[in-house]
């Protein structure tokens, strides 16, 4: 998994940048959509994956024993999920506001006129 | 006593949450936020006069000592940024209250500008990298809704890039993050910095440097990624450009000083020819896109950028001295350049435009406000004794000090061209005659020249006692060149049993 990991991160960024390059708002919010969940992607990897039982300490005993998985890059993983999805929202609706205004996807066609 | 760090940022929280709950009562409002902020003013000045007398301090939160749990730490630096923001986030409300309208209040005005101003206060004050990444998003997530506040044409069109760079730097922010956390096992910013020390300088470590320079680049608006900010700064109401300019590309300036003085010691030198370029070109673009604009709020947005170049010539120079110039002209900065978008709004009031070709007559009918932006205008250029000439003085001093002669010159024709756009504005909004008619001359401006007077009394305050407050500077400076001190006071605050 560590190997396919890193590659699957490298294809979700590189198709997300390409979608954010396009003259298109819609694909700029699948863009940056795709940008946000492979740097999750990445933070998972980045603390290391194990087939582990989860971190939890059994009920006689003080300290964690043998191999467990980590919990930090999870924590993170979860508060990177929740700050991404309310700024995917704020996206979305920002486009939507600016499709009403302006009546088109084409960010070179939105003119401020008068 | 180092409870005290945690408190500005309750009260600001508290300030936003009540006013979500008194949502359709603007007075109560508006009250709410003076109260927060003047409160949090209060606290931080506290922690800036404990950080003089005390040294660091540093407040472990919820108990769990480092590296374990997140440090809220205050060294010099931060409480200073911290005290600043403060001040400006007070003065802007106060300023809010003759531009705001009772539409834009009922749309969450107040507290999105008290959770803006929670954020920054965390940026600063927080030990943690993740905990900074936050922070960051915090503060932006209230900078989006305050830009786009009201959907102006403008204000959408404005904000669409600034959104799509700003996430997107987000996800560069928190790769670095994640690549860190994974070479070093550890968040704590003291923690990082030691483990760093221990680790051979690899290939990796360069990489993920670059991905925070890009990331925090971008916030800060340096060349080439600054276009995001000229197209949007000029859109939202007064007080929100003015909040933006003085902070928000301030704190990325803070996190990347705070990266290359406290993680990335060793590499540091590594990186500073590449600094020395970005910190040159930035300067330059900056100030000839200033030049070429014609409305108030273009001008002053290029010149943000032009400045920037200036307090990274500071960290690329990476001596004590050259950091104490840096914070003084960062602290300069974030008063002057507010104060200055401050009065554009002042202006537009009075002549109902921020085309420059549209104002004018002002020194003849307003000659107190004329004064001051003349104070405001010639700081910014760094004409002596105000405030932005003490900034540029120790940077050029120490500049010529390390044979840097290309980016003291620089640097000094960059100072130049700066006076010829404040030159412009002088000329056009307060010199020549009004070109419609006559200048209205009813309308009662007080209510904004309070805010604007305290904060050039605030700049000019260098100018008349400059000693303790640039050896305040120089202690700050010397403190951020020996991270040791930050990472022993981070070390031994241990939870309280």
């Amino acid at each position: 998994m560590e190997t396919v990991l890193p590659v699957l991160v490298g294809i979700i960024f590189g198709v997300g940048l390409f979608l954010m390059l396009q003259r298109n708002i819609v694909k700029l919010a699948i863009g940056l959509i795709l940008l946000t969940n492979g740097t999750n992607l990445f933070l998972f990897t980045a603390g290391r994956l194990t087939k582990a039982i989860p971190p939890l300490i059994p009920i006689n005993q003080k300290t964690l024993s043998g191999e467990f998985a980590n919990p930090v890059s999870e924590a993170l993983i979860l508060t990177a999920i929740v700050i991404g999805f309310g700024l995917l929202s704020f996206v979305l609706a920002l486009i939507y506001s600016a499709y009403s205004k302006f009546r088109t996807l084409n960010p070179e066609e939105i003119e401020v006129s008068g | 006593m180092n409870d005290v760090l945690i408190w500005p940022i309750i009260f600001l929280m508290s300030a936003a949450a009540l006013g979500i709950v008194f949502r359709s009562k603007a007075t109560t409002q508006l009250t709410l936020a003076l109260v927060g902020t003047l409160a949090a003013w209060m606290m931080s000045s506290g922690i800036l006069f404990a950080v003089i007398t005390h040294g660091t301090l540093v407040l472990p939160l919820g108990n769990w000592a480092a590296p374990f749990g997140i440090s809220f730490i205050a060294d010099k630096f931060s409480a200073v940024m911290l005290w600043i923001a403060n001040t400006l986030g007070f003065f802007c409300i106060v300023f809010s209250r003759y531009e705001i309208d009772a539409k834009k209040i009922g749309l969450g005005f107040y507290p999105l500008m008290m959770f803006l101003l929670t954020g920054v206060n965390g940026a600063f004050l927080t030990g943690d990298l993740f905990n900074l990444y936050v922070w960051f998003e915090v503060l932006l997530i209230s900078s989006f809704s305050l830009l786009t506040l009201g959907s102006d044409k403008a204000q959408i069109k404005g904000a669409l890039p600034y959104v799509a760079i700003n996430i997107f730097s987000s996800c560069l922010f928190l790769l670095g993050i994640g690549a860190i956390y994974g070479m070093t096992g550890s968040l704590n910013l003291a923690e990082i910095s030691l483990r760093l020390k221990e680790l051979e300088n690899s290939g990796l470590l360069v990489s993920i440097a670059v991905l925070f320079i890009v990331a925090f680049g971008i916030k800060a608006a340096v060349f080439p990624l600054f276009f995001w900010l000229p197209i949007s700064y000029h859109t939202p109401p007064v007080t929100v450009s003015a909040i933006f300019a003085g902070l928000l590309t301030k704190v990325a300036v803070y996190a990347l000083i705070r990266f290359f003085t406290l993680v990335y010691v060793k590499d540091a030198l590594y990186f500073q020819n590449a600094l020395l370029l970005i910190a040159a070109l930035t300067m330059i673009i900056g100030v000839l896109g200033a030049a070429s604009q014609n409305e108030f709020r273009k001008i002053l947005s290029f010149h943000i950028i032009s400045q920037i170049g200036y307090m990274l010539m500071g960290l690329a120079f990476l001596t004590p001295m050259a950091l104490a110039g840096t914070l003084m002209f960062i602290i300069h900065n974030i008063i002057v350049k507010s104060n200055l978008f401050l009065i554009s709004g002042a202006v537009f009031h009075l002549t109902g435009s921020f085309e420059l070709k549209d104002q004018g007559g002002l020194y003849r009918n307003r000659p107190y406000l004329s004064v001051l932006f003349l104070a405001s205008a010639f700081s910014l250029a760094g004409l002596p004794p105000l405030s932005g000439f003490w900034g540029k003085l120790i940077l050029a001093a120490e500049g010529l000090n390390i044979k840097q002669y290309t980016m003291v010159g620089i640097s000094l024709v960059v100072g130049v061209l700066t006076l010829f756009s404040m030159t412009k504005i002088w000329l056009q909004t307060f010199w020549k005659p009004f070109p419609k008619g006559e200048l209205p001359l009813n309308k009662n401006i007080v209510g904004y020249l309070i805010p604007i007077t305290a904060l050039a009394a605030l700049s000019l305050s260098p100018a008349i006692y400059p000693e303790p407050i640039i050896n305040f500077f120089l202690l700050a400076g010397k403190e951020l060149m020996n991270p040791a001190s930050y990472i022993q006071a981070v070390v031994t605050a241990g939870g309280r049993k």
